[in-house]
C-alpha cells in the first residue's frame, strides 16, 4: 500500500488511531443502541437503555410485532425495487453523461456540466409541489416508478460530476487504440472506460443508495399507499400520536438496516480504492 | 498502397490554429519522421491521419483514397501510442486479435496472424498473459504486434520509445527499424528525439508552429538546413549562433557553426573566449568557451580532450560548413 516514511510512526499511529476509534465509536453508537434495544422489553428499553439484553429483559416482541402487523416483507421489497432500479438508473445515465462530457468536445460542454451538477447544491425536495403535479398529471402517484423516477433524478447530480472527474482521467490512447481497432463508442464506454472507473462507480453508488433507502418523504407524499409502502415509511405506522410502539420501531429499523448493509459490504471493496484513489497513485 | 498525401491540413482548437496549411507527399514504403519541439502539432497531425481527430480543413488520401471521411477502423492504418494502451482486460493474444476480431476474420485466420506476429517479435511465452503481467518493453512489443497484426497500408507511432528506459529504447529502435525492412510498409513516426528521428527516417519532417519547416532526408536537415530553425533543431549539441558582425562577417545577420566544426586553438583565430566548463563523455568532449562578445560557445572535439577549465582559448571555425542566416532567419548566400 502506501509507503510512509518510517520516522516516529508508533506515536503517530496511535493517535490517529484514537481519533479513528473515537469517531467509530460516536458514528456507531445510535445505530448500536437501536439494535440492542430491538431485543428488550418496552420496560427495559425505558429503564436502562444502554444496557445489554439478558435473560430477563430479552424479548422478540418486536420482531413479532414487525412480522404479523402489516405486510412488512412487501414494504421491504418495495424498497428494494426502489433502490437497486434508482441505483441502476443513476449509474447507468450517470455515467453516460459523465462519458459524454468528459470524453466529447461540442459546444457548451463546459455549462452543461456546470448545469449537470447544480442539483448537488439544490435540494431536490423544494420542487415537492410541481413533482408531485407531474406525478398525478402522469397518473404515477401510488407507484413505485414515481419514486424511482425523483430518485434517479436526485442521484445524478453528484454521480455525473464524480463520474466525469474520473473518467477524464482513463487514457486517451487507449479508447483511441479501440477506435483504431473498430470498437464502437458504446463498447469502448462499456468495456473499456466503466471497468477502469469501478472504484469511483462504487462510491457513487454508496452515497445514492443510503438516502434513497432512508427517504420518508417521497414515499409519504408520492406513494403513500399500502401496496406501495417502503420499510422506513411501514416502520411509520408504529409510531403513534399518543402511544408508539417502541420495540416495533426498534425492531422495523433494525430489520432496514441490513439490505443496505449488505449493498455496502458488496460495494466497499471498491469504496475505498475510490475514496483514496486520488490520493494515493 | 501505402502511399499518403496530405492537402493544406489545417487544424485550429477554438480559436487556436495549431496545424496552419500542411502539404506532404509520403510514398508507398517510406518511413518518414515528424520531429519539432513540444506542443508544435505533431501527435495533432497523427491522430488527423489516424482519423482520431478532424481537420478543420484540408483532405486526407491514404493509398489513393480521400479517407478525411472514413472513420479510423476503415482507412487500412495501425497506431502505437506512447503508454502502449493495451485493452487492461485482455490478454497479450486477445489485445493483438480484437481488431480483426471486430472485423470478423474467422478465428483461424487470427490466430494464425498472431502466431506471426508474436514470433517476430519473440512474444510467444507471453501470449496468456495480461497486459500488468508485463514490463513496459514488452508491453510496448505487444502494441507493435497489435499493430503487425492488422497488416496495415500505414503504420502510425505516437513517441512510442519515449516511455522506455534508455537501453530499451536503443534495442526497441533497432527492432522498428528491422520491422520496417522486413514488412516494408510506410510508417509514420513521430518523435522529438533527434536521435530517433535521425536513425530511423528515410525523411524527416521538421515541424514547427504548426507549419512544416522543411523536408529532407537526415543528412539533408544536417548539412543544409533550409532556415534557422532547423539548423538548431538538429544536432547535438546545438549550432552556435553568432552575430555576423561580430566575427567580420557585415553582411550575414547571424552566422551558424555547429559545435563540431569548430576547433580551439591557443595561439588565434575567429574569436577569443575563456572555457568554462569542460564536459568529457569518452568519445568526445565538450567544451564550453565564454566569449564576451557573443556568449556561450560550444565546442565538440573528438575523443579525450586536455582543456584547462580557465584557460583563454581561440575557437577557429571551419570556413566550409558555417551557415549564413538573415534577420527573418531564412538561409542567406553565403
Ligand atoms: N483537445 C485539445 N484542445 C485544445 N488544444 C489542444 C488539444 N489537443 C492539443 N491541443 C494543443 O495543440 C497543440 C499541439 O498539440 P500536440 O499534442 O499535437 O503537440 P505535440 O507536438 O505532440 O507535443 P508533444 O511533443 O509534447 O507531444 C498544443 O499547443 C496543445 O495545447
Ligand atoms: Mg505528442
Amino acid at each position: 500500500m502506501t509507503p510512509r516514511p518510517a520516522t516516529n510512526s508508533f506515536g503517530r499511529a496511535l493517535a490517529s488511531h484514537a481519533i479513528l476509534i473515537a469517531y467509530t465509536v460516536i458514528a456507531l453508537f445510535p445505530v448500536l443502541v437501536i439494535v440492542v434495544n430491538s431485543f428488550k422489553q418496552r420496560n427495559a428499553i425505558f429503564r436502562s437503555p444502554l444496557s445489554l439484553p439478558n435473560s430477563e429483559t430479552f424479548s422478540l416482541v418486536g420482531y413479532e410485532t414487525v412480522m404479523a402487523q402489516g405486510d412488512f416483507l412487501h414494504y421491504f421489497q418495495n424498497s428494494l425495487v426502489v433502490t437497486v432500479a434508482s441505483l441502476f438508473f443513476v449509474l447507468l445515465f450517470g455515467a453516460m453523461a459523465a462519458f459524454a462530457l468528459s470524453e466529447y468536445r461540442f459546444r457548451g460542454n463546459s455549462l452543461m456540466g456546470l448545469y449537470l451538477a447544480l442539483g448537488i447544491m439544490i435540494p431536490i425536495r423544494l420542487g415537492t409541489v410541481a413533482i408531485l403535479q407531474l406525478m398525478v398529471a402522469g397518473g404515477l402517484v401510488n407507484t413505485l416508478t414515481a419514486l424511482i423516477l425523483v430518485y434517479t433524478a436526485q442521484g445524478l447530480p453528484l454521480a455525473v460530476f464524480i463520474l466525469s472527474e474520473f473518467m477524464k482521467q482513463v487514457s486517451d490512447d487507449l479508447k483511441n487504440a479501440g477506435r483504431i481497432d473498430g470498437l464502437s463508442e458504446y463498447t469502448i464506454f462499456f468495456r473499456l472506460v466503466l471497468p477502469l472507473v469501478r472504484p469511483a462507480m462504487a462510491t457513487v453508488a454508496v452515497f445514492t443508495m443510503i438516502p434513497i433507502w432512508n427517504d420518508l418523504w417521497f414515499p409519504l407524499i408520492l406513494a403513500p399507499a399500502e401496496e406501495t409502502k417502503t420499510v422506513t415509511l411501514g416502520a411509520q405506522v408504529f409510531i403513534g400520536q399518543f402511544v408508539t410502539n417502541w420495540n416495533a420501531v426498534l425492531s422495523a429499523l433494525s430489520l432496514a438496516i441490513l439490505p443496505v448493509l449488505v449493498l455496502y459490504i458488496i460495494f466497499s471493496r471498491q469504496l475505498i480504492a475510490g475514496i483514496t484513489a486520488g490520493a494515493v497513485k | 498502397m501505402g502511399s499518403l498525401e496530405l492537402r493544406n491540413v489545417r487544424k485550429s482548437f477554438g480559436s487556436v490554429d495549431v496545424l496552419r496549411g500542411i502539404n506532404l507527399e509520403v510514398a508507398d514504403g517510406e518511413f518518414v519522421v515528424f520531429v519539432g519541439p513540444s506542443g508544435c502539432g505533431k501527435s495533432t497531425l497523427l491522430r488527423i491521419i489516424a482519423g482520431l481527430e478532424h481537420a478543420t480543413e484540408g483532405s486526407l488520401i491514404i493509398g489513393g483514397r480521400d479517407v478525411s471521411a472514413v472513420p479510423p477502423a476503415k482507412r487500412g492504418i495501425a497506431m502505437v501510442f506512447q503508454t502502449y494502451a493495451l485493452y487492461p482486460h485482455l490478454n497479450v493474444r486477445d489485445n493483438m486479435g480484437l481488431g480483426l476480431k471486430q472485423a470478423g476474420m474467422p478465428k483461424a485466420d487470427i490466430a494464425a496472424r498472431v502466431k506471426t506476429a508474436a514470433a517476430m517479435l519473440s512474444l510467444d511465452a507471453l501470449l496468456e498473459r495480461r497486459p500488468a503481467e508485463l514490463s513496459g518493453g514488452q508491453r510496448q512489443r505487444v502494441a507493435i504486434g497489435r499493430a503487425i497484426v492488422r497488416e496495415p497500408d500505414l503504420f502510425l507511432f505516437d513517441e512510442p520509445l519515449s516511455n522506455l528506459d534508455a537501453a530499451l529504447r536503443v534495442q526497441t529502435r533497432l527492432e522498428i527499424a528491422r520491422l520496417h525492412d522486413e514488412i516494408g510498409t510506410t510508417m509514420v513516426y513521430v518523435t522529438h528525439d533527434q536521435v530517433e528521428a535521425m536513425t530511423l527516417a528515410d525523411r524527416i519532417v521538421v515541424l514547427h508552429g504548426g507549419v512544416i519547416q522543411q523536408v529532407g532526408s537526415p543528412m539533408e536537415l544536417y548539412n543544409d538546413p533550409a532556415n534557422i530553425f532547423v539548423a538548431g533543431f538538429i544536432g547535438s549539441p546545438k549550432m552556435n549562433f553568432i552575430e555576423g558582425s561580430v566575427v567580420g562577417r557585415d553582411g550575414v545577420h547571424t552566422l551558424g557553426v555547429r559545435p563540431e566544426h569548430i576547433t580551439l586553438d591557443s595561439e588565434g583565430g575567429d574569436i577569443e573566449g575563456r572555457v568554462t566548463h569542460v564536459e568529457h563523455l569518452g568519445a568526445d568532449t565538450n567544451i564550453y568557451l565564454d566569449c564576451a562578445a557573443v556568449g556561450l560557445l560550444v565546442v565538440r572535439g573528438f575523443g579525450e580532450q586536455l582543456v584547462e577549465p580557465g584557460s583563454r582559448q581561440y575557437a577557429r571555425f571551419d570556413t566550409e560548413r558555417t551557415f549564413a542566416f538573415s534577420a527573418d532567419g531564412s538561409r542567406a548566400g553565403v
